[in-house]
C-alpha cells in the first residue's frame, strides 16, 4: 500500500501544505498541536475537502482538485478511529462493531471477521454491554475493531491515546501494536508524543507550522523533532538476563545498555526510546557514578531552545543518533560544539518491543 | 351519547391519525433539511413551514379553499386526473389538519435531529455508510424521542383543529363534522349543552391519553435502547 498526499489547505489564519507518501506499516504525523496533523487525516479520510492538490491510495485517487475528483468518505474505504472514539450510544457493543459490515465487502482490504478483532483487541466480554458503560480504554478498542471491521484499505487515528491517562495508553498500545505487524492494515497515526511515535512507527512524517519538516524511517527522523519529551530511537537486541539485580543487557551500535528487567526473551529486537532530559554529558569516562548506562559519542549539533535558557545536543554515537537537553550554562561549560567527542550519561530509558 | 357524536368522535380519530401518518414522512424530511441542509433558500422554506402557525387558521383554511376547491386548476387536476377530491371531504379535514400541525412536528424534530452528534454521523461515512443510511441507522434512532413528541403534538393539534378545517371543508355531519365542529354546533342550538359538555370530556380523556400513550411509548424506546444496545 502506498498512500500518495500532496495538498494545500487555505484557511483564514492557517495554511497547511502538506507532501509525502507512506510504506507500509504505521506512518506517524507528528507535530505540536496546531501543526495541521488533524486536518490532514480529515483530508485523507473525506471528512474535509483540500482548498488544493491529491490524495491516492495505490494509485486509486481519492480526490484531485485539478480534475474535480473528490470521492466521498463512504466510498473510500479508509477507517477512522477518533480521538473520542464515537461508539454509536444507542448500539450495543456487538452492533457497533458490526456496523461497517452492512455497507463494505472485504475485498481488498484487512480480511477481519468478528472472532479475530475481539480476540485482537480483547474485547469479547464487552460485546453485550452499552458504549456507555465502557472505560476510555474499552471505548478506543472497540473503537478500532469498529474500524476494522469495515475492511479498511487503510486506517487513519487521530491521537487515539490523547484522552486517556498513563495506564489506560500502556493497555492500548501493544493492541496497534499487534494491529501494525498482525493484521495487515497500513496505519497512518496522529501523535504528538515523541515516545509514542517511537514505539510505534515505521516512518515518520514531521508537520511544523502546516509544513512538513521531515519524512523518513523513524530512528532517523524523530530525533529532528521539536518536541517537549523529545529523544533518539535506538534499535537493540537482549542480549541477556541478569536476574540477580532484575537487570536485561541489550546491546546497540552504539554500544551495551542495562535496563530494567524486560519480559522479552533472550534474542528480541526491542527499540529503546531515550528522552533528551534524560541524557546527561561528561567530557571524560564518568567512574564511580551511580547510572549504569554510558555511552560515547561525538557532538553533531546543538539547537538553542528558543528562549536560550536550554539546549537539544545532538549527538552520533557509532551511528546511531540520541539526543541531550542540557542548560545553556551547561553548553558553554563544556565548551560543546560539533565534532567534539563526548560521554552520554543515561539515567532512564524506556523500552518497547518492535 | 348519541350517534351523531359517535360519529364524530370517529371521524376525529380517521382525521387526526391520517394527517398524522402523512404528515410524519414529509415532516422528517424538512426537518433534516432544516437541521443539517446549506442550500439557498432555507430561511425561505423556514418561514414557509412556520406561516400556519401564525396565519389566523381561518386565513389557512381559506388559502387551502382558493388553491385546491373544486374549481380551481389544481382542484380540478387532482379530481379529473387522480380522483383525489379534497373539498368537502374528510380527506380535506385531514389535509387542513396535517397542514396546521406540520410546524409543531417539524419544529420538535429539527430540535432533537440537531441535537444528534454531527460527529457520529461523520463516523458513520467513514464505516461505509452513505448519507441516506447515516440518516437510518444513527440520526433517526437517535432522534425518535423528538419523533414521538412531534407526531403526538400533531396529532393533538389535529384533534383540536377548527378554524382551517371548517373554512376549508365547512361542518357536514358524517363527513366533515370533527370534534370541534360539532361542539360549535350543539353550543349554537338550544338543549345541545349536554351534547357539548360530553364531547368536551371526550376531548380532554382523548387528548389526555394521546399524553400518556407517547410517555409510554418514549419510556419503552429508551429502555430497548438500554437493553439491546
Amino acid at each position: 500500500m502506498t498512500l500518495e498526499v500532496d495538498i494545500d489547505q487555505v484557511r483564514e489564519h492557517f495554511r497547511l501544505t502538506a507532501s509525502f507518501s507512506s510504506a507500509p506499516g504505521l506512518t506517524a504525523l507528528f507535530g505540536r498541536s496546531g501543526s495541521g496533523k488533524s486536518t490532514l487525516v480529515d483530508i485523507i479520510g473525506g471528512l474535509v475537502r483540500p482548498t488544493r492538490g491529491r490524495v491516492a491510495i495505490d494509485g486509486q485517487v481519492l480526490v484531485d482538485t485539478d480534475r474535480g475528483v473528490f470521492v466521498p468518505s463512504h466510498r473510500r474505504r479508509v477507517g477512522y478511529v477518533f480521538q473520542d472514539s464515537r461508539l454509536f450510544p444507542h448500539l450495543s457493543v456487538r452492533r457497533n462493531l458490526l456496523y461497517g459490515r452492512w455497507f463494505t465487502r472485504p475485498e481488498g482490504g484487512a480480511a477481519a471477521d468478528l472472532a479475530s478483532v475481539v480476540k485482537l483487541l480483547d474485547i469479547g466480554p464487552l460485546l453485550d454491554r452499552r458504549p456507555e458503560t465502557l472505560s476510555g480504554g474499552e471505548k478506543q478498542r472497540v473503537a478500532i475493531g469498529r474500524a476494522l471491521l469495515a475492511h479498511p484499505r487503510l486506517l487513519l487515528m487521530d491521537e487515539p491515546l490523547a484522552s486517556l491517562d498513563e495506564a489506560r495508553r500502556a493497555e492500548i498500545l501493544p493492541y496497534i501494536e499487534r494491529l501494525r505487524d498482525d493484521a495487515g492494515v497500513p496505519i497512518v497515526y496522529v501523535s504528538h508524543s515523541a515516545a509514542e511515535v517511537a514505539r510505534l512507527a515505521t516512518t515518520v512524517v514531521i508537520l511544523t507550522e502546516g509544513k512538513v519538516a521531515a519524512v523518513g524511517p523513524v530512528i532517523d527522523i524523530l530525533p529532528l523533532a521539536d518536541a517537549g519529551d523529545a529523544g533518539g530511537v535506538l534499535d537493540a537486541t537482549v542480549v541477556r538476563h541478569d536476574e540477580v539485580f532484575q537487570l536485561s543487557v541489550l546491546e546497540s551500535v552504539a554500544g551495551e545498555l542495562q535496563v530494567p528487567r524486560l519480559t522479552a526473551p533472550v534474542g528480541t529486537p526491542v527499540r529503546a526510546y531515550i528522552r533528551a532530559r534524560d541524557v546527561m554529558i561528561s567530557l571524560q569516562a564518568p567512574q564511580d557514578i551511580s547510572a549504569l548506562n554510558v555511552l560515547a559519542g561525538r557532538v553533531n549539533a546543538v539547537t538553542p531552545s528558543s528562549n536560550g535558557a536550554q539546549a537539544d545536543v545532538r549527538l552520533d554515537c557509532n551511528g546511531a543518533s540520541l539526543m541531550a537537553r542540557l542548560t545553556a550554562k551547561s553548553v558553554s561549560r563544556l565548551a560543546l560544539t560539533p565534532g567534539k567527542p563526548v560521554f552520554a550519561v543515561i539515567k532512564s530509558v524506556s523500552f518497547e518491543r518492535s | 351519547m348519541t350517534p351523531e357524536e359517535w360519529t364524530a368522535v370517529r371521524l376525529s380519530l380517521l382525521v387526526a391519525t391520517t394527517a398524522t401518518a402523512a404528515s410524519l414522512p414529509l415532516g422528517i424530511a424538512v426537518a433534516w433539511l432544516l437541521a443539517r441542509g446549506r442550500f439557498w433558500g432555507k430561511s425561505l422554506l423556514d418561514t414557509l413551514v412556520h406561516l400556519p402557525l401564525i396565519m389566523p387558521p381561518v386565513v389557512t383554511g381559506y388559502l387551502l379553499l382558493l388553491t385546491l376547491g373544486r374549481r380551481t386548476p389544481i382542484g380540478a387536476f387532482l379530481a379529473d386526473e387522480l380522483g383525489i377530491v379534497f373539498s368537502f371531504r374528510w380527506t380535506g379535514a385531514a389535509l387542513a389538519c396535517a397542514v396546521m400541525g406540520f410546524p409543531l412536528l417539524v419544529r420538535a424534530v429539527r430540535l432533537s435531529i440537531e441535537a444528534v452528534d454531527a460527529r457520529l454521523e461523520a463516523a458513520a461515512g467513514t464505516l461505509g455508510a452513505n448519507p441516506a443510511w447515516v440518516f437510518v441507522t444513527v440520526t433517526l434512532p437517535l432522534s425518535l424521542p423528538g419523533v414521538i413528541a412531534g407526531a403526538i403534538l400533531c396529532f393533538a393539534k389535529a384533534m383540536g383543529e377548527f378554524g382551517a378545517t371548517i373554512t376549508f371543508v365547512s361542518n357536514i355531519p358524517g363527513e366533515t363534522q370533527t370534534l370541534p365542529s360539532l361542539i360549535y354546533t350543539l353550543t349554537q342550538v338550544p338543549g345541545g349543552d349536554a351534547g357539548a359538555l360530553r364531547l368536551t370530556l371526550i376531548s380532554i380523556a382523548i387528548s389526555m391519553l394521546a399524553l400518556l400513550g407517547s410517555e409510554l411509548l418514549a419510556r419503552r424506546v429508551g429502555s430497548r435502547r438500554a437493553a439491546i444496545a
